[in-house]
């Protein structure tokens, strides 16, 4: 979808996070000088857009005892990945998973799903349950536990360019 | 998981991982499952955002519909020069987030730019800059995810 120039502004108001009051949205909406039936009406659209996947609040993982995550990754059968891919992204473990293209030789996984849990045995036991579920379907298949993070800045949406 | 957390916490922080309703009062459903006043359940989420254990609350953009290109990309760097390659690969400005992993290819990172070619000028340039070949794996396709943390 085409963003306009005032939900452009939304976003921007929005993106670091509501205010934590009783009417967060009078508040922005003062901020935007819009009337709060306009900002909720194009929150909604962009929510049907799926420009806005939902709103709520993310839990810290680490905090919550999450401690571990793996990049597990799998070589899957072309003709069979979307259908397993949907089945894998569905597992309550499973954070993100998309389908992305082979490096050949060195890389021939085409299948991405991120695993967390609250230990490296945890990981490997919500992995072979992602093994099941792939069956026959997997010919090859590896895990890459993060060791260190390196960088991890917020993705913002930039000014528009003038 | 973690110990100091009250049963209300926890049933708190469940909850808000759902996707909230857009109205007026967006606190007010929760307010009422929870038996608290919608003041209670605001102070809470606050302290639980203070404390950590929430990252943060509002709405949650898919990014690249916000327009933008992403890539996932991946380095085998020696073990010896890894320090040196990181501080070369972090100086720029298109690299949002990177992990070390154990794999040969032990560094992964995450691109953000407002082009696709930005894309891949970066990736030339990082790999003008270390000599090491950057791989590229951009997203063919996302895959629901249901996920979600049990407090």
């Amino acid at each position: 979808m085409t963003l306009d120039p005032k939900d452009r502004a939304i976003i921007e108001a929005t993106q670091a996070g509501l205010p934590l009051v009783l009417q967060p949205y009078t508040v922005v909406a003062e901020t935007l000088g819009i009337a709060e039936s306009e900002l909720l009406e194009r929150l909604e659209n962009l929510k049907k857009n799926g420009v806005i996947r939902r709103i709520g609040a993310a839990p810290n993982h680490y905090r919550l005892g999450m401690t571990a995550n793996g990049m597990t990754v799998w070589d899957v059968d072309d003709s069979l990945v979307d259908d397993l891919g949907d089945k894998i992204g569905a597992l309550p473990f499973v954070t993100h998973c998309y389908r992305r293209p082979r490096a050949l030789p060195m890389w021939p996984y085409n299948l991405f799903a991120m695993v967390h849990g609250a230990s490296r045995d945890e990981v490997h036991a919500k992995r072979d349950r992602v093994a099941e579920l792939l069956g026959d379907a997997c010919r090859a298949s590896d895990i890459l536990f993060s060791t260190r993070i390196l960088k991890k800045t917020g993705m913002r949406l930039r000014g528009q360019k003038g | 998981m973690s110990q100091e957390l009250s049963d209300l916490d926890r049933r708190l922080i469940n909850r808000l991982q759902d996707d909230l309703p857009l109205t007026q009062r967006p606190f007010a459903s929760i307010a009422e499952e929870l038996s608290l006043t919608e003041q209670e359940v605001v102070d809470k989420v606050r302290q639980l955002r203070d404390d950590g254990l929430l990252t943060r609350f509002g709405p949650f953009f898919d990014a690249e519909a916000l327009g933008g290109a992403f890539c996932l990309c991946a380095m085998s760097v020696p073990e010896e020069r890894f320090e040196d390659v990181l501080t070369k690969v972090n100086a720029h400005a298109e690299v949002a987030h990177n992990y070390q992993r154990d794999h040969a290819l032990n560094m992964w990172f995450v691109m953000a730019t407002e082009t696709r070619g930005d894309i891949i000028r970066t990736a030339r340039e990082i790999e003008h800059d270390t000599g090491l070949e950057v791989l590229m794996f951009p997203k063919k396709r996302e895959y629901f995810v249901g996920f979600r943390v049990n407090a």
